[in-house]
């Protein structure tokens, strides 16, 4: 059987919904670029209408234990709910430990409840990559919800972000000096902002504090379209405020569906592909090219420039013969 | 046995082909130190671990190998119902049909109970004091034996 006829069994049985064929497809995945493209070349003529809501927050935020709530709520409503977690590798041992899963592991036999966990690795662009990729195919496979959860550090997760429809930033009281904690990057991306924990005392005044830098704009601005970003209170440990955090998503769809966002969200995403692919195979590429050519000397008209090109160049020529 | 330079061929072996194992605390059984040291020590040798957390059933353990799909099940047992538990988990492997994936057994398990367990499925036991350096040489040798059948 070629590559291709086997990619079409897997992908065939996975839309019968087969969650072991699916569970392969998304190795494949994240193991091989070229097959990888072969399954979105499969699947790439059609989209599922999935909503992608993309949770963000910095570790011990509870994003996880929200994401279950989400499940709960969503579950009841009859929709098929997908879950990418993200989570970091180790950049000494390459290794990963993937934890996110154990606050949702209420929701593991449900037949309409996928969750996949999901390493950082450390090429760049891969994980987004394989990301966004794994966004398309549960699209496909008509998957209602896809929530995607991330730390919320650095560009992979902030593209990953990017290409969600909602996207939900996550806090908690007691950061110590209130906004400043919250400033870096994430902060400012984000439709709706959740104060979890808020069953904590010091949560009114941290409340209080992202209520006023709200107002200022100092979190997200609003939208040039009309969205406000806004600020909700929840105890997810307690099941608290999730009724209203899945109406707020629900409205910030509805805004997104009647302002042509929904389908630029679409386009954004299939754009990302194609430069986080690239990058990919040219990264990876670099990096073994760097390797095998040896030791570089940098003399007085092989410049450190000239080098450069002369290795991009040598990269491309390897590219192009494969 | 165990030295750093065996680890270091290990982990070696282990870049580039991305070991992926499932950590399971299986039955009503909280006592996970010893699930987290193993999920810690897999991890710094390179692997990609997935921790269910405690108390799970079979039946979410099996689930979870499912949509992870992974290499490899560790499953701590603590609680001395390993055998009706294990007997459990490998007839799901088998119904789902991904009793291909070798599962191994740590825990406070009874030496004569081990002839038992082997005969259900279980692949390996480790038992109380086992060197976390044989946990990891045993999973890098499990799962190339698995993808030298599967693939």
């Amino acid at each position: 059987m070629s590559e291709r006829d086997s990619i079409k069994e897997v992908l065939g049985k996975a839309t019968k919904g087969d969650k072991a064929a699916l569970g392969r497809l998304l190795t494949i995945i994240e193991t091989s670029p070229k097959k990888a493209s072969m399954v979105v070349s499969e699947i790439l003529h059609e989209e599922g209408g999935a909503h992608v809501i993309g949770i963000t927050g910095i570790p011990g935020s509870g994003k996880s234990t929200l994401i279950s709530r989400l499940i709960s709520h969503y579950k009841d409503k009859g929709l098929k709910i997908a879950v990418i977690a993200i989570d970091p590798t180790s950049p000494l041992s390459q290794g990963a430990l993937l934890g996110d899963r154990i606050r949702m592991q209420e929701h593991a036999t449900s037949p309409n409840v996928f969750i996949r966990s999901v390493p950082t690795r450390g090429v760049k662009g891969g994980l987004s990559f394989s990301g966004v990729t794994m966004i398309e195919v549960f699209d496909k496979l008509g998957y209602d919800k896809i929530i995607v959860e991330s730390i919320g550090v650095g560009q992979t997760d902030i593209d990953i972000m990017n290409v969600a429809h909602t996207i939900v930033v996550v806090t908690t009281p007691g950061l110590g000096d209130d906004i400043q904690a919250l400033k870096a990057g994430i902060m400012e991306i984000g439709d709706i902002y959740v104060l979890n924990k808020s069953d904590k005392p010091e949560a009114n005044k941290t409340y209080a504090y992202l209520d006023f830098a709200l107002d200022l704009g100092e979190l997200g601005g609003v939208d040039k379209r009309g969205w406000q970003p806004r600020l909700l209170k929840t105890s997810a440990i307690m099941g608290e405020g999730i009724r209203e955090l899945a109406d707020t998503i629900e409205e910030h769809l509805d805004y997104i569906r009647s302002s042509n966002k929904y389908t630029e969200k679409i386009q954004t995403r299939r754009m990302l592909m194609v430069k986080l692919l690239a990058e990919k195979i040219f990264l990876e590429k670099l990096e073994e090219t760097a390797e095998n050519s040896g030791e570089v000397r940098l003399e007085k008209d092989n410049n450190l420039y000239q080098a450069s090109i002369n290795l991009i160049k040598k990269v491309s020529r390897e590219l192009e013969r494969e | 046995m165990g030295g750093a330079a065996d680890i270091l061929e290990l982990i070696k072996e282990i870049r580039g082909r991305r070991i992926k194992v499932l950590v399971a605390k299986l039955g009503l059984d909280g006592h996970d130190r010893g699930a987290k040291v193993v999920a810690r020590a897999l991890k710094d040798a390179g692997m990609e671990v997935i921790y269910t957390g405690i108390r799970q059933s079979p039946e979410q353990v099996v689930e979870t190998a499912i949509q992870e799909d992974v290499d490899i099940i560790g499953v701590s047992i603590l609680s001395g119902a390993h055998i009706p538990l294990m007997e459990r988990l490998i007839s799901l492997l088998r119904e789902k049909g991904i009793d291909d994936i070798p599962v191994f057994l740590g825990g406070t398990i009874p030496l004569p109970d081990i002839p038992k367990l082997e005969e259900i499925g279980v692949d390996k036991v480790f038992l109380p004091g086992t060197p976390l350096y044989d946990i990891i040489k045993y999973t890098v040798e499990a799962v190339k034996k698995k993808r030298s059948r599967g693939n």
